[in-house]
């Protein structure tokens, strides 16, 4: 058992912690994506090599090696110096893994550096109304016309299509192949003729996702990554790739010192809420499993390091034991809040911009994004434990 | 960086285990839950040098650390093993070594010459129909629910934390055997009537450390049980046919095993690190035993009623005799301080108490 990184990175650390230092006022807050302040501090971040930092110098990024732990110490002391760590999205996090793994040389140098500079935004066509968890089945059709695929029918659950230059979209160009067989990856305009973006609004109450309606858009034939039926492949190319970050762990440590301190400040009957038992013994239960969540992380991130330490099951279990960790973290703090943590949107008696009621409504939703926890228990049974797969039903009976 | 288990440590894990497949099988279990002895358990323990796991070796002991007690306690939680494992191998040797001056005593331990019973209750939570008071050199009272049957002797805390030492064949001393549910290990009533003892340690901080590191182990203890129970349940799962098909592929019994697996995993690193914290990192010691205690009991019981719920009614006879890790994640649960109090330990440690 070691848990120092060593001195090495206690060295990357203070120059992270030197340039986020001597960079404060550069750092946009609130910026919106295409603000020229963003453009201008990805730009400076990408020549650091604090974002972008494994993609080659000859696709505008930094040229790194992947570095796990240098990733963490990134991560961690943007996180500490509440700083702003660059442009996501899903351009950035899936398509320029996808292109750098599946594309032609072509496609690398026309998308990877607008990209991973905010110069060239992107949404994600995967979710269908009628293909959910189940999204291989999805509908989306792509027929070749001359040099062009036409593509005709509807997204959902897209985010940012209404801020998107570019979508990246499974559709199915194979209808007589095997399900998993009959899906191309096509990237094309969201300013092509035929596409039509209605926002959807959410139980938060604000418009994270859309509906994309395809009716006959005609998308130049070459814009396919991978051959034609072999989209699926191409989607789950980088599913199995080690990512270079494991995310920031420390954030839902962030937001139970932040209960803590909420039952510090917040009364009932003129005593404040930590010294109610009933309160502070689920807070207790709160704290010992985010414990434990923290150090399972810590597992995860040294099975990366040490070869033959298997985390497999570790890992498996982080987005279910994760999401409904911090679903019921916020949801502790509205209960122990009584009427007031109700209050939202412009209710003066609102705590902290009504974050306890967002946060719980948002890590439902992500509860249900990004395969269902019912998904999540059916991988962990069916590869993590070795039981026994749902028998198919087959089509058409 | 390296968070997780060394080659020697999964070597003297293999070990243990090699022993306890060979030696503790069900009907091992079975014979000592039925009034039979763990004597030639313990003595192959020993042999394998559990007592002297903790004990530095001046004392004659092997002076490893507590994540290696942990794993050890994994694996005797896994097997449901009976033993003196938490008191002569874990706790008593932290109080002789915590208090100092007791060589003699920590190299008869490290021997596996000396079984050393706990009876800790008044120190952290004291009953009724139970409660000690020492006067002079002399014990007069009652401990309840003390650990080891077979002790050769006792060392007992009352309410200040002080720990005394009593001899089991002390004058005025009786021990009458307590039935529990869990059939695993043995707890006995003990009465002192003028019994004679030796003042260990007046310093509470002593009392505190036997605490911490027997917590952590009988988190460890659960870790193993628990995930023998999941183990158990898959593999019934997989076998057991209805409608047609293995109970294990219809998603209601599947989400059930996967829910254990999503909550017991994390608490290996739980456990790991709550064990490397005792030695390596004081500040943060004690707050995560407690923790990790707490989060075992409750992630412990709700294995032991899933699994055995997996099993149908089979699990609810004795024929199966999954009832024994139930009911030894259901005694891990309320020793040395069942999850609520536990937890409120925390919380004063953080003065939110």
């Amino acid at each position: 058992m070691d848990l120092s990184f060593g001195p090495e990175y206690e060295v990357f650390r203070n120059e992270v912690r030197e340039f986020l230092r001597t960079h404060e006022d550069q750092a946009p807050r609130n910026a919106s994506m295409r603000s020229p302040e963003m453009l201008a501090w990805q730009k400076l971040l990408i020549e650091h090599g604090y974002t972008a930092r494994t993609i080659p110098k000859e696709y505008g990024g930094f040229g790194g090696t992947p570095n796990i732990i240098q990733s963490r110490i990134i991560g961690e002391e943007f996180s500490e110096a509440k700083a702003n760590a660059g442009l996501g999205g899903q351009g950035i996090s899936m398509l320029v893994p996808t292109l750098l793994e599946m594309g032609t040389q072509e496609q690398k140098e026309q998308f990877i550096k607008p990209t991973i500079h905010g110069e060239m935004v992107w949404c994600q066509g995967y979710s269908e109304p009628g293909a959910g968890s189940d999204l291989a089945s999805l509908t989306t059709s792509a027929t070749l016309d001359g040099d062009e695929w036409v593509v005709n029918g509807q997204k959902i659950w897209t985010s940012t299509a209404q801020l998107a230059d570019w979508i990246f979209c499974l559709v199915r160009t194979e209808p007589d192949a095997p399900k998993h067989k009959g899906i191309s990856f096509l990237l094309f305009k969201m300013d092509t003729p035929g596409i039509e973006i209605r926002p959807l609004v959410d139980m938060t109450g604000a418009a994270n996702f859309n509906e994309v309606f395809f009716t006959d858009v005609r998308v130049p034939k070459h814009q396919i990554v991978g051959e034609r039926g072999e989209g699926w492949m191409v989607a789950n190319a980088i599913l199995g790739h080690e990512r270079d970050s494991l995310g920031n762990p420390n954030i839902t440590l962030t937001r139970l010192n932040a209960l803590i301190e909420l039952m510090k400040t917040e009364t009932l009957n003129g005593e404040r809420l930590i010294d109610n038992p009933v309160y502070r013994d689920r807070l207790m239960q709160l704290q010992g499993r985010v414990m434990a969540m923290r150090f399972n992380d810590l597992r995860v991130l040294s099975s990366r390091l040490n070869k033959g330490q298997d985390a497999t099951l570790a890992r498996m279990i982080v987005k279910l034991q994760g999401t409904e960790l911090r679903h019921d973290l916020e949801g502790m703090a509205i209960d122990i809040m009584g009427e007031i943590g109700l209050s939202y949107e412009d209710n003066p008696y609102t705590r902290a911009g009504g974050s306890w009621q967002n946060q719980y409504m948002y890590y439902l939703g992500l509860i249900i994004g990004g395969g269902t926890s019912q998904i999540q228990k059916n991988i962990i049974s069916e590869r993590g434990l070795d039981m026994p797969r749902e028998p198919k039903i087959e089509k058409n009976k | 960086m390296q968070f997780g288990l060394s080659e020697e440590q999964v070597l003297l894990q293999d070990n243990v285990n090699r022993f306890l497949d060979d030696h503790v099988s069900l009907d091992a279990v079975r014979t000592y839950a039925e009034g039979g002895e763990d004597d030639a358990i313990w003595q192959g323990l020993t042999e394998l040098g559990i007592p002297a796991l903790l004990i530095d070796e001046e004392y004659g002991g092997i002076g490893l650390a507590p994540l290696d007690a942990a794993i050890v306690a994994e694996s005797m939680g896994y097997h449901t093993a009976p033993g003196p494992f938490l008191t002569s191998a874990i706790m008593a040797p932290t109080v002789f070594a915590a208090a100092g001056g007791h060589s003699d005593k920590l190299a008869a331990l490290a021997a596996g010459e000396l079984r050393v019973g706990i009876a800790f209750a008044e120190g952290f939570g004291a009953r009724n129909d139970a409660g000690i008071n020492p006067a002079g050199a002399k014990l007069n009272g009652k401990s309840i629910f003390a650990f080891d049957q077979a002790a050769d002797s006792y060392l007992v805390a009352d309410q200040h934390k002080h720990i005394y030492l009593v001899a089991a064949d002390g004058e005025g001393l009786s021990r009458k055997p307590l039935t529990t549910v869990d059939k695993t290990r043995r707890t006995v009533e003990l009465t002192y009537s003028d019994t004679p003892a030796t003042l260990i340690s007046d310093d509470p901080e002593v009392f505190a450390q036997a605490m911490d590191i027997g917590r952590v182990m009988l988190a460890a203890d659960t870790l193993g049980a628990a995930q023998n129970m999941i183990d158990q349940a898959v593999e019934y799962a997989k076998q057991r046919e209805q409608f047609n098909r293995p109970i294990g592929s219809f998603q209601a019994v599947k989400h059930m095993c996967a829910e254990m697996a999503a909550q017991l995993e994390p608490c290996r690193a739980m456990v790991w690190f709550a064990a490397h914290a005792l030695n390596e990192l004081p500040d943060e010691a004690r707050l995560t035993a407690c923790h990790t205690k707490a989060h075992l009991a409750e992630v412990g019981k709700f294995v032991a009623k899933t699994s055995t719920e997996v099993h149908g009614g089979m699990g609810f006879t004795d024929l199966l005799g999954l009832h024994y890790w139930f009911k030894r994640c259901g005694a891990n649960r309320q020793w040395l301080g069942a999850p609520e109090l536990v937890r409120e330990e925390a919380a004063v440690l953080q003065g939110l108490a």
